[in-house]
């Protein structure tokens, strides 16, 4: 297997774009989401999007060489809500396991058919692990602040089972992201850990949290060098942001990644901020330009896009990546 | 390459113990001296001990903010008391500490020396911890373990001084036990040096035994020893325990800690645990006290304990400063009153609402007043980012409180009828989304406001909401939403809420709502108040504001102008979808190669009757699975009836079903009619021209007019009938069927028996049965009555997916929305006279179970949604339709660009 490592120090290297966006375009409905496999399943699936890496792999493998032909060297697979907490809302806990597997089935082979044409930029997928749908660090109960509606060790066995099956369906990274609450994403770290000690492996680790407003904090309070510290016990890839706001909203909190951690630093913004009507409308040569100034600062060594992003956005970021130097990295200790 | 981010990196990017609350803490060799609290040990404190054995919590974490307020960096908590439930206490103290912005935002020193608390207290804190502690007194095997975790739980380590031996009690033993414990830790662990603190243990000095004298030395030396030899780490330790002799004499006391301290620091020591109340500052230590304390400490002399013991009679000290932290209590009432909501202390709300109320007429007054003043203030920082969400959820809990307080007051008032509940209020996640964390922060918000919450949970269909609504009998209905899809949902929530004419408030919230959408797409559905929300603070405000008796119907008046303001400007500015000219839009009609071997003559021209369809027949045209989707039974047929959970039922339901069917067609329940009729026909613009035996009849078709990529036509039926002028002669047809003569009078001989089952079953069989015919009808005209697909051969799961040619579109459905077009169909027809199928004022068919439709029959004909039309079309068609411009309007409505 080639070395991320290796081509994090050459290049800068491009995530892929939003997953959800693209499988949109599909306008999936019910029985697409079903499939015949599940067509009988007692609870409406439509918005199961994991789901859909079973019931139309044709289609998420389509996203996945779509982003690899814009330039993607690290493709996400698409299991962002697969683990057992976050599919308890589709009464399908126990798929978490085969979703993940199935994902990272997909992803591989997309990457490898891309890797065998262009030798010299080997392709990466990268096992995404979301931030589930539930908060351990936030009540969701006012008159009891002091009630969880998530243990961490629910979420440890929840995460364990998803890394089992991204690994077992050929993911090379692991990628904990959209952490808005950290505590979830330690139970996230904590499992990968176990998962490495019990296979005698190495997995390299991204992590990405989120900020989610205007106080430059994560959700559950923390600023963005207190997420860094919280997380820096594992050895990461890379640590960074995603989500939530732009990529010019998005810079202060990087500079502040890219000062203080000696990891590489990943960002993979939105299409600026949600319209109106929700829609993402920064254009990719918007989008490029802004991301145009990280490189110019020396802020960032993997790129991509969240919401909203395309193809295209991935397109025109990869054109501006492959102009620059990647944020040097400091001699490992 | 630019400079900045490499060169600031080797500055910061050092090893230093770095840890973090909600904000950070980073240890530089440069960084004060990190003051640990104290006070949150049971074992430390007797106050702290006794709030947790009585579970006065509220009060213990008002221990660990006096803390915190009192500059404490780190603060400590232990548990660790025979008579409490030390894990069950910790975890709950940690859940309830994390929820203040105030206290969490330092790091959090997890006690004890039970290796189960540690663990339970790593696994509810999100932050950098520090465990306090680890030690090899266990031996090696457990140390390795207990290290292990904690790394992976991602926190820094204190290591006692203390081996299988005993705890260190020399300068050696001290630096054979750090030495060992850092070789094991960094070397065999991978422990990183700077997290790892050693405890090197304060004893006790002047306790009049010899062997104590050394007690401070010991430690001071240790302690440069281990920050000259052990790179990275730091040295920590309990200072109070160095005065321990000089018990009841706090002037004493406080002087030994600050001279302790002062050449401990010097030494290398870093951090400690210190009762910041209990320090004197070095430079304000008397002269003679000073002198005095330092020999004892640094073991000057040999008498020097003594020499201590007599000064410390004559300095027997005053107590002094009461906690600054206070002084706040001096401000005016409403500023404490502000203070309180928007720093969530709830220690004195009730003595100041108390006093807030003699101050007014009416008890309700300081919830209007005093009370929303505040809550204004903290709306006011939590929309500018200054406060963020846990921050305001606690002073929610505050405002809780003093409501709960006012309460009775207001019920006493004869002025104010004002019930115990401020109002009821609906909430829900909107069908299709599972996101929930903001509707119920803002659930627990408002219930904090004292209203009473209909949580409804997530992914709420519709009917749901509107039935709760009413049933529960809310005073308004909050929907919230996540994903994209939810936008529409909830603009189709307020057309249904018009529809049913509710007149309560609907509030919007959640991420991808935003006033932009709400003020031009939710308010003009509905005629009652439509409120974007955007944050739970606000929420409390609006919902207050909505709920005043007096003053809401200007509020919502003014609500709906300002929604008005925003929506024109909105739309003033907004890039309009853009639409082609009628003109241009025909100009760019879907061309077909027109040739006469495409196109079939019908066999048979003209009208037919089917007076009598043959049930038999049609049943095997049935789509059963949209028979038990109106059943809430979910599920393909005929998966449905092997599946888990809903198996049983459905196979219930299919046999209680089949067996209806046969007596509907044993006894003649239901009568299926069918009438179509075949002709000649060509277009002639976007009308269609047809020959009947009366003579011409004219269908209207419309015709799409969004802008169009490259190469794709605006369509209208039309265009799939061959023109006049192509001179060649083409064909097209029209239909209508009925199952429903026969189900009204059935339904209702079946709930006369009370028999609703069958009530709803037989109409539901009529539907189907209504829709099986057209299906079946459609196949006959293909294959035999017109014939072009004499030699089409699909089973029933295909006709069901459409995959036949030529299309059967429904005058009132996307392709051609007019229903007046049905009109035409019953005069080309004469349905009603030929097989009673009438047509309502609304234009809706009964009896209901009812089809209607056109044939086309050409192959690229295809089934497609018109979209919007201009106002240069509709001109054009009423027109040519001839009937009034405004009639035409009313029909089209949602059809029309900026039809409002």
């Amino acid at each position: 297997m080639a070395n991320v490592f290796k081509s994090l120090s050459e290049r800068i290297l491009v995530l892929d774009g939003a997953m959800g966006t693209m499988l949109q375009q599909y306008g999936f409905e019910e029985a697409d989401f079903r499939g015949d496999r599940f067509a009988d399943w007692p609870v409406s699936l439509k918005g199961n999007n994991d789901l859909l890496s079973i019931t139309q792999p044709e289609a998420l493998r389509k996203v996945h060489e779509a982003y690899l032909k814009a330039g993607a060297d690290i493709i996400e697979t698409n299991t962002f809500s697969g683990t057992r907490i976050a599919m308890a809302d589709y009464k399908m806990e126990e798929l978490a396991y085969e979703i993940n597997l199935a994902a990272a089935k997909v992803a591989r082979e997309a990457a490898d058919n891309i890797s065998k044409t262009t030798p010299d930029k080997p392709r990466f997928v990268a096992g995404s692990m979301g931030p589930t749908n539930k908060t351990a660090s936030l009540s969701p109960d006012v008159e009891d602040p002091g009630f969880r509606g998530v243990s961490f060790e629910e979420l440890r066995v929840s995460y364990k089972e998803q890394a089992e099956g991204l690994l077992d369906g050929g993911a090379d990274i692991l990628m904990v992201e959209t952490i808005f609450d950290t505590l979830n994403a330690k139970a996230a770290l904590y499992a990968i850990e176990e998962v490495k000690e019990e296979r005698g492996i190495d997995v390299p680790i991204m992590v990405s949290g989120t900020i989610t407003d205007a106080s430059g904090r994560t959700l559950s309070g923390q600023t963005a060098e207190a997420f860094l510290i919280s997380v820096s016990h594992i050895p990461l890839l890379s640590i960074g942001f995603n989500c939530a706001l732009g990529a010019k909203q998005l810079q202060p909190y990087l500079e502040v990644l890219a000062r203080r951690s000696d990891s590489a630093i990943s960002a993979h913004p939105n299409a600026g901020l949600p319209n109106a009507f929700g829609e993402y409308d920064e254009t990719p040569e918007q989008m490029a330009a802004q991301i145009k100034v990280f490189m110019e600062k020396g802020l960032v060594n993997i790129i991509g896009g969240c919401c909203g992003t395309t193809p295209d956005h991935i397109k025109a970021i990869a054109e501006v990546a492959a102009q620059f130097q990647p944020r040097p990295l400091a001699q490992t200790v | 390459m630019s400079t900045s981010a490499a060169d600031i990196k080797t500055q910061d990017s050092g090893r230093y113990l770095k840890l973090s609350g909600l904000e950070p803490l980073v240890v530089r060799p440069d960084s004060n001296f990190i003051n640990v609290g104290e006070r949150t040990n049971v074992a430390g404190s007797r106050k702290f001990l006794r709030l947790i054995k009585e579970q006065k919590y509220t009060e213990a974490l008002e221990v660990a903010r006096h803390q915190v307020e009192g500059g404490a960096q780190i603060i400590d908590v232990n548990m660790d008391d025979g008579l409490i439930d030390g894990k069950k206490a910790m975890v709950r103290f940690l859940h309830l500490l994390v929820a203040e912005p105030d206290i969490a935002r330092v790091p959090i020193m997890i006690d004890s020396s039970k290796w189960e608390i540690i663990e339970a207290g790593l696994q509810v804190v999100q932050g950098k911890c520090v465990v306090n502690s680890i030690s090899l007194k266990e031996g090696e095997e457990e140390f390795i373990r207990q290290a292990k975790s904690i790394r992976r739980y991602g926190a820094a380590v204190i290591v006692m001084a203390f081996d299988e031996v005993g705890q260190a009690d020399s300068l050696e033993r001290r630096i054979e036990i750090a030495k060992r414990s850092y070789d094991i830790l960094v070397n065999k662990v991978k422990f990183p040096p700077e997290d790892i603190i050693f405890d090197l243990n304060v004893f006790p000095v002047a306790t009049g035994m010899d062997e104590h004298k050394n007690n401070a030395v010991d430690f001071i030396e240790g302690t440069r020893w281990v920050k000259n030899n052990l790179p990275h780490c730091s040295v920590s330790g309990g200072v109070s325990n160095v005065s321990f002799s000089f018990r009841g004499n706090d002037t004493v006391r406080e002087a030994m800690h600050s001279v302790f301290l002062y050449h401990a620091i010097q030494a290398g020591m870093n951090i400690g645990i210190v009762n910041p109340a209990m320090l004197e500052i070095y430079d304000d230590i008397p002269t003679e006290l000073l002198e005095h304390v330092e020999d004892v400490i640094l073991n000057r002399r040999e008498d020097a304990t003594e020499r201590l013991l007599e000064l410390a009679e004559s300095v027997q000290g005053s107590r002094k400063r009461e906690a600054v932290s206070e002084a706040w209590r001096e401000e005016t009432l409403q500023d404490r009153i502000t203070r309180a909501l928007v720093k969530g202390i709830d220690k004195y709300i009730v003595a100041d609402v108390e006093e807030a109320r003699q101050a007014v007429d009416q008890p309700i007054e300081v919830i209007e007043g005093h009370l929303m003043t505040g809550m204004n203030v903290v709306g006011d920082l939590f929309g500018s980012g200054k406060m963020f969400l846990p921050q305001v959820v606690k002073s929610a809990r505050v405002m809780k409180k003093a409501v709960a307080y006012l309460t009775p007051f207001i019920e006493d008032s004869k002025a104010n009828n004002a019930s115990g509940s401020a109002g009821k209020i609906l909430l829900a996640t909107v069908k299709g989304d599972v996101h929930d964390i903001g509707k119920n922060i803002v659930s627990v918000v408002l219930a904090c406001n004292n209203y009473e919450i209909v949580d409804l949970g997530v992914m709420v269909p519709p009917e749901k909401i509107l039935a709760a609504a009413r049933e529960e009998q809310v005073d308004m209905v909050g929907l919230s939403g996540l994903i994209t899809p939810s936008l529409d949902e909830m603009v189709f929530l307020a057309k249904e809420m018009q529809r049913q004419e509710f007149d309560i408030p609907i509030l919007i919230g959640g991420a991808t709502t935003s006033k932009a959408h709400t003020a031009v797409k939710i308010d003009p559905e509905y005629v009652s108040a439509v409120v974007h929300v955007n944050d739970a603070s606000r929420a409390v405000t609006v919902v207050g504001e909505l709920m005043k008796d007096d003053e809401s119907a200007a509020y919502k008046a003014g609500l709906k102008s300002d929604y008005e303001n925003f929506r024109e400007k909105f739309l003033a500015r907004a890039v309009k979808k853009e639409y082609l000219s009628y003109t241009d839009a025909v100009a760019n009609k879907l061309q077909l190669d027109w040739n006469e071997n495409t196109i079939r003559k019908p066999n048979e021209l003209g009208v037919q009757v089917l007076a009598d369809l043959d049930i038999e027949k049609v049943i095997p045209y049935i789509d059963w699975s949209p028979f038990f989707r109106s059943w809430d039974l979910h599920g393909r047929y005929p998966n449905i009836l092997e599946d888990k959970l809903v198996g049983k039922q459905a196979q219930e339901l299919f046999s209680d079903a089949q067996k209806m069917l046969n007596k509907i067609s044993a006894e003649s329940w239901l009568q299926l009619k069918a009438i179509f009729g075949l002709f000649s026909a060509n277009s002639i613009g976007d009308d269609i021209e047809l020959k009947t035996e009366e003579g011409k009849a004219i269908f209207r078709t419309l015709r799409q007019q969004g802008k169009k990529k490259a190469g794709v036509p605006n369509l209208a039926l039309a265009d799939f009938i061959a023109p006049k002028a192509s001179g060649i002669q083409d064909y097209m047809g029209c239909f209508c069927v009925s199952a429903g003569f026969g189900a009204d009078e059935k339904a209702a001989e079946f709930n006369e028996a009370l028999d609703d089952y069958n009530a709803i079953l037989i109409k539901a069989l009529a539907d189907r049965l209504a829709e099986a015919s057209a299906e079946y009808l459609h196949k006959q005209v293909r294959t035999e009555h017109w014939g072009y697909a004499s030699d089409e051969n699909l089973n029933n799961e295909e006709l069901i997916k459409e995959s036949y040619t030529g299309i059967r579109p429904a005058p009132g459905y996307p392709a051609c929305p007019d229903h007046l077009e049905k009109q035409t169909i019953w005069e080309v027809l004469d349905v009603e006279k030929k097989i009673g199928v009438k047509l309502t004022e609304s234009l809706a068919m009964w009896p209901a179970a009812s089809v209607s439709g056109y044939y086309f029959a050409h192959p690229e004909s295809k089934y497609f949604g018109l979209g919007k039309i201009k106002e240069d079309q509709l001109k054009e068609y009423t027109s040519r339709k001839g009937i009034p411009l405004e009639e035409a309007r009313k029909w089209l409505g949602p059809n029309l660009v900026d039809s409002s």
